[in-house]
């Protein structure tokens, strides 16, 4: 573990890294919300918030501040309740100074019935009651209403101002959401997006006594994003049990995470194209999608790489017939690709509908926490892969793709490049992968203890945080899907645009429903 | 506009000649599982203990329920005589709960939906698709079917837009709470009658998600079902074939 290196009051940790729960500094309320601001003020960035049910029957509250030049995450808690002489649970609100911090603390008062004090408009996140029965900050809940009928949307009035509700289901086969729009005209003035109806449970299930079925739900957190997620659980197991995973395990895991990068990003471009009515590339770019995927396939068995990321490695390695394989179709579509995307970006029709659309400035995007390639896009250089480099990416660079304009256009450059230098990376590592197993056995967790781990999913920088109790049990897991951050972005992104952008801005981002609900 | 043709050009026809050809796949592929159980060893309960969805039932005779099934391995890496496999066989799609229970090599296939239904709705099958909680791994090899090697369409099957444009519902995730209500209106909203089909793991059984306080562990606790296509999530393949033997076009 890094000495700490600022002066400050956290605990330094870089990815990957555990360390005792006692070494953690526990500051009282005020300056635990001082400490996180004054590391917004040092450059940093918001990178969790997170609540825990402490035995006293207070909450432990825990803020992760990245600072991404450095490649450390500084950690620092304060414990709400009676015990330390805090008798109510509330601490001044991060939000209304940061916004970074809205989702994080609307999460902690619906879990565990938290107040932070001053939070600019205090609302449920994902709708279900707290942990122990008691109050939100926000009232009685009752679990038998539905949503959204209960909730209190923002709302505009006057003339030419009108509502327009969509969803939970909505015309596509996709996830369910709700999205209340406040127009003037054609123009959206404010959109509010209400999410919860995929809220399952999942981080409760990840402690669950049979270690596979942990690792199976960090799978199905988000479906698309089946790699990234497990990467990050695992890495966060790995660090708690001191496991070494061999090199050539990393080397795999992260082919698995370029694949499934690649996957997303040319579907979603196709989708892009779709949303345009460029159909030739919603057509091509459509099936070339699945042509990734089954080349994951070929590796796990599983299009979306089910099972191939296990607590210690992989359970599949990939010998050098199949390597050979694999280069040898990838070699085929990297052409493939370019060339229909050098077709969808070389079309007047298609930039026309992108350029200027649904737009974010780097400020706005710095506000909110902004991750992934939409935070690329603005002209944010973040990136897990370069900033808090994890497995073969500790050897291995991939240029980060940047754009400036913050637009849906940007977005889909990102991706875009983000396709070429994937393409290229594997094409360079598919063949060289470090001699060695795949999997080291697992050993017992350190006791009262943390890890964190960090993971540049094709959507952004995913987060596990992972706690075991004195008896070394795996007792909490904290998952961070980058829609959390992210989904405020779209809201964003949709004001003073007309509201027939909406498919467009929405793919652009293409956040994850499940992912954020958990 | 000669960029496009020539990109067209170069794609070429791409619609895949199933069901007449099946399209080969990985030997890494899982699919349906075998059960044997004529080589356990008495009182072995090595691949149910390995089990993480509970999937396996060893009491009486071994058997595997494949709609609890997550097609993940364990059980065999865990039994030390092989008495469970996987097979190459994308075909899983079963009619009723009760058949998804494997205790020997075999599984009885999806039939054609009832002559009464099948006049009504088998030439051409609208769908609407309400996901309730999944992953959205099912919702995307689902949507595959509409690329062009799948072209769903040419088999007269099609998703749309509004349940009252639909026949029936195709369900995926386990239900949560939150959109009980959601999916018990869309499928009011379906006229007579209606067809319900379930599909993968959560759907089934609730799947990973099984036991979860959030969720209802399936949509057969809620709606009657017609087609349960297992998997975690189904390869596309497994899915069009369920499809296509609800509607009479493979027996």
């Amino acid at each position: 573990m890094a000495a700490a290196a600022y002066p400050s009051r956290g605990l330094v940790l870089r990815n990957g890294d555990d360390a005792s729960l006692s070494d953690l500094p526990v500051l009282k309320p005020e300056d635990f919300t001082a400490w996180v601001l004054d590391g917004r003020a040092r450059g940093g960035r918001l990178a969790q918030l997170f609540g825990r049910r402490a035995h006293d029957g207070g909450v432990t509250v825990y803020a992760f501040v990245a600072y991404d030049a450095d490649g450390v995450v500084e950690v620092s808690a304060t414990h709400l309740g009676a015990a330390h002489g805090f008798g109510r649970l509330e601490y001044p609100s991060i939000s209304e100074q940061w916004p970074a911090a809205q989702a994080f603390e609307r999460e902690l008062a619906e879990q565990y019935g938290v107040t932070p004090l001053g939070h600019p408009w205090l609302k449920p996140l994902r709708y279900h009651a707290t942990d122990t029965g008691a109050p939100a900050p926000w009232g009685p809940f009752d679990a038998n209403k539905v949503i959204p009928g209960d909730y209190p949307f923002y709302r505009v009035e006057g003339d030419e101002v009108h509502e327009v509700a969509v969803g939970p289901v909505h015309a596509g086969v996709i996830e369910p959401g709700h999205f209340r729009f406040q127009c003037h005209g054609e123009d959206v003035l404010h959109l509010e997006i209400m999410l919860g109806y995929q809220h399952r449970g999942a981080e409760k299930l990840l402690v669950h006594p049979n270690r596979t079925r942990g690792a199976i739900v960090a799978e199905t957190i988000a479906g698309d994003t089946s790699i990234g997620h497990a990467t990050a659980y695992c890495m966060a197991l790995e660090a708690l049990a001191g496991v070494a995973v061999s090199a050539r395990a990393h080397a795999i895991r992260g082919i698995a995470l370029e694949l499934e990068r690649l996957a997303n990003h040319v579907g979603d471009l196709g989708a892009l194209c779709n949303d345009v009515a460029f159909l030739p590339g919603a057509s091509y770019l459509g099936r070339l999608r699945g042509d990734f995927l089954n080349l994951t396939l070929e590796i796990c068995g599983n299009r979306f790489g089910r099972n191939l990321v296990r607590p210690g490695g992989t359970a599949f390695d990939i010998s050098p017939s199949l390597s050979d394989t694999l280069r040898k179709r990838l070699e085929a579509l990297q052409p493939e690709v370019l060339d229909v995307l050098d077709m969808m970006f070389s079309q007047s029709s298609v930039l026309a509908r992108f350029e200027g659309t649904g737009a974010l400035s780097e400020q706005q995007a710095d506000e909110i926490g902004l991750v992934g390639p939409a935070a690329r896009a603005c002209g944010c250089t973040r990136d897990v892969r370069q900033d808090f480099p994890f497995g073969m990416f500790q050897f291995s660079h991939i240029p980060v793709a940047n754009e400036t304009t913050g637009d849906v256009y940007a977005r889909a450059v990102v991706r875009w490049l983000e396709v070429q230098r994937s393409i290229e990376f594997l094409l360079e590592h598919m063949g060289t992968k470090p001699a060695g197993g795949t999997f080291a056995p697992m050993r017992t967790f350190r006791p009262n203890a943390l890890a964190i781990a960090m993971c540049e999913t094709w959507r952004g920088e995913a987060m596990h945080v992972a706690f075991t109790n004195a008896a070394g049990d795996l007792d909490f897991v904290k998952v961070k899907d980058p829609s959390i951050h992210n989904w405020f972005g779209l809201a964003l992104a949709m004001r003073g645009t007309p509201i027939s952008d909406f498919p467009l801005c929405n793919k652009s981002f293409n956040l994850s429903y499940a992912g954020h609900d958990l | 506009m000669l960029d496009i043709i020539r990109t067209r050009m170069k794609q070429g026809h791409r619609t895949m000649a199933f069901p007449d050809q099946v399209p080969s796949l990985p030997e890494r592929f899982r699919g349906r599982p075998a059960v044997d159980a004529s080589k356990c060893i008495d009182g072995c309960r090595a691949c149910a203990d390995a089990c993480p969805t509970e999937a396996i039932d060893v009491t009486d005779n071994l058997s595997l329920d494949l709609g609890k099934c997550v097609f993940c391995t364990a059980c065999v890496e865990a039994c030390p005589e092989g008495a469970i496999a996987y097979t190459q066989d994308y075909r899983m799609a079963v009619n009723t709960r009760g058949q998804l229970v494997l205790d020997g090599p075999g599984l009885e296939l999806a039939q054609r939906m009832g002559d009464e239904l099948f006049r009504v709705l088998g030439r051409a099958l609208r769908l609407r698709e309400v996901c309730a909680g999944s992953c959205n791994g099912c919702d995307l090899d689902t949507n595959v079917l509409n690329t062009v090697g799948w072209d769903l369409s040419r088999f007269g099957i099609q998703f749309v837009a509004s349940p009252r444009h639909a026949d029936g519902l195709l369900v995926t995730g386990p239900v949560t709470k939150n959109m009980e209500h959601a999916l018990m209106e869309t499928y009011a909203a379906v006229p007579k009658p209606k067809i319900v089909i379930a599909l993968g793991a959560c759907a089934i059984s609730g799947g990973p998600y099984r036991g979860s306080h959030a969720v209802n562990d399936g949509a057969d606790r809620l709606l009657p079902i017609d087609l349960y296509i297992p998997g975690c999530p189904p390869h596309p393949l497994t899915i069009l074939d369920g499809l296509l033997r609800l509607v009479g076009r493979i027996k």
